[in-house]
């Protein structure tokens, strides 16, 4: 009965332990974080690097057609659904903020609709960006032909300018 | 006034559904461009993670009935952090009700999901790990483990709640997403860390769809595509000593969730028993809402940049 107890008294202290760990891991993980992206609000988000994901689409996804190519309807329902998912991290008007990059960059504007179709799917994981297949793949192409429709805005050129419809 | 719409027995058996029904309504439909796209499962997970730097605050309810004993409304909080588009954490609190019995705080757990693979594959893996502490009265019946039975249930609170278990459990998250269409299978094992206790095995599987495909151009409450329906099926498989499917209890619950576009979710789910050691009816309910940004906030309390 003793040992029994001894052992829950044991376990008990263990389980402590292990959630204290958890709790302060995380804890300075999550602060570390937050204030390592302030610190880097400064930094030039749009530079290339932010972009290379693009090229690592594969062939097959890059040849994929969008079935709602100059669907007007489809342009609106993707905005609403860029709104509602993307607008949080790449801005209200794609224009990108501190979480997320810019879609006006010519690098996007310039990328196949298959490439983008790609990119949501599989997010950018390693770089913040949540894969996007929760979307059923209509939604997710309803968003890329929104996002076609905006106008591109040059890789050299500093400021926004946004064009949405 | 939203209280005289609930009958005084109801608000006497749930407490705090007045203060809930009138949150909702309140907030049902303050306008907002946020949606958030939750899956209709309550036990089974899918392999998809807390956005970065989101908080998601759920609050769910269960209605269990029990044979031999007095029913029961258990309920659990959820914070769930998304630490990084690879990592979620997450935090539970868990309370019950044994109707003509009493009202007691049941214990917490801390959870934490992995993803194992950057990209979408035909089956997506994540790791889950999860510490509880919980007393022998805990029954949200979020997982159903080992030989757990409706049996197990029926002493009163001031008996099960002399019972602390402290447990670490591991979930396999498989999942895949096509068509439409996600099947989710969760093998699940538990080890109460009492060396002296067995490991104990468990399954949850779901399947969903929405109910629309395409979004449709106007924003809406009631649009089809904000509406999510599914099945799931839970139970044990017992343990080490003995794994199987003897004494053990399985539940099969279809389920509902409604993406309200004010980023609030709401989920429906009556699960029925399949056997005789399963309580008849769980039926479950719950409320979450996303507070996107949370992360940057937090940042801005410790001084980082704004």
């Amino acid at each position: 009965m003793k040992t029994g107890f001894a052992l829950f008294c044991r376990a008990g202290r263990i389980g402590v332990a292990i959630i204290l760990a958890l709790v302060f891991g995380i804890s300075v993980f999550g602060i570390a974080r937050a204030l390592a992206q302030n610190e880097n609000a400064d930094a030039p988000k749009n530079r290339k690097s932010t972009y290379a994901a693009l090229v690592e689409a594969p062939e097959k996804a890059r040849e994929k057609k969008n079935p709602f190519e100059g669907d007007t309807q489809a342009v609106a329902a993707g905005g609403k659904l860029f709104e509602q998912h993307c607008a949080e991290c790449h801005g209200p008007k794609a224009g990108g903020t501190r979480k997320g990059p810019s879609l006006l960059r010519e690098e996007v504007q310039q990328a196949t609709a298959g490439t983008l179709f790609w990119i949501l799917t599989n997010g950018v994981v390693r770089r913040g960006m949540p894969v996007w297949s929760k979307l059923p793949e209509p939604e997710r192409w309803q968003i890329v032909t929104f996002l076609r429709s905006l106008t591109v805005q040059s890789s050299s050129s500093p400021s926004e300018k946004p064009a949405l419809p | 006034m939203v209280a005289h719409v609930i009958p005084e027995s109801i608000r006497q058996k749930f407490p705090s559904l007045s203060f809930l029904v009138l949150i909702f309504a309140l907030l049902f439909f303050r306008p907002s461009l946020l949606l958030a796209q939750e899956s209709p499962y309550i036990v089974t997970y899918d392999h998809y993670l807390e956005e970065p730097g989101s908080l998601e605050v759920e609050y769910f309810s269960t209605f269990g009935t029990e044979r031999g004993g007095n029913d029961f409304h258990a309920f659990w909080t959820e914070f769930e952090y998304g630490a990084t588009a690879w990592w979620t954490t997450e935090l539970y609190v868990d309370g019950q009700t044994t109707f003509n019995d009493s009202t007691i705080f049941t214990g917490f757990r801390v959870e934490n999901r992995f993803r194992l693979l950057q990209r979408e594959h035909l089956v997506n893996p994540v790791l889950y790990i999860e510490y509880e502490q919980t007393s022998g009265a805990d029954k949200i019946l979020k997982e159903v483990e080992g030989h757990d039975v409706e049996s197990d249930y029926a002493a009163s609170n001031g008996v099960l709640r002399k019972e602390h278990d402290h447990e670490l459990e591991m979930k396999l998250l498989l999942s895949s997403t096509f068509k439409g269409w996600n099947v989710a299978v969760n093998p699940i094992v538990t080890k109460n860390l009492l060396p002296s206790e067995p490991w104990e095995f468990a399954y949850a599987v779901g399947a969903s769809r929405p109910l629309a495909l395409k979004a449709s151009p106007n924003r809406c409450n009631c649009c089809r595509e904000n509406f999510i329906a599914g099945v799931e099926m839970y139970g044990g498989l017992g343990n080490t000593q003995s794994a199987g499917l003897r004494d053990t209890s399985h539940y099969l619950a279809p389920v509902v969730a409604w993406n309200l576009p004010s980023d609030w979710t709401v989920r429906v789910s009556s699960g029925f028993g399949l056997n005789d050691n399963s309580h008849r009816l769980l039926l479950r309910w719950g409320l979450s809402r996303e507070f996107s940004g949370f992360g940057e906030l937090v940042g801005r309390w410790f001084g980082g940049r704004r």
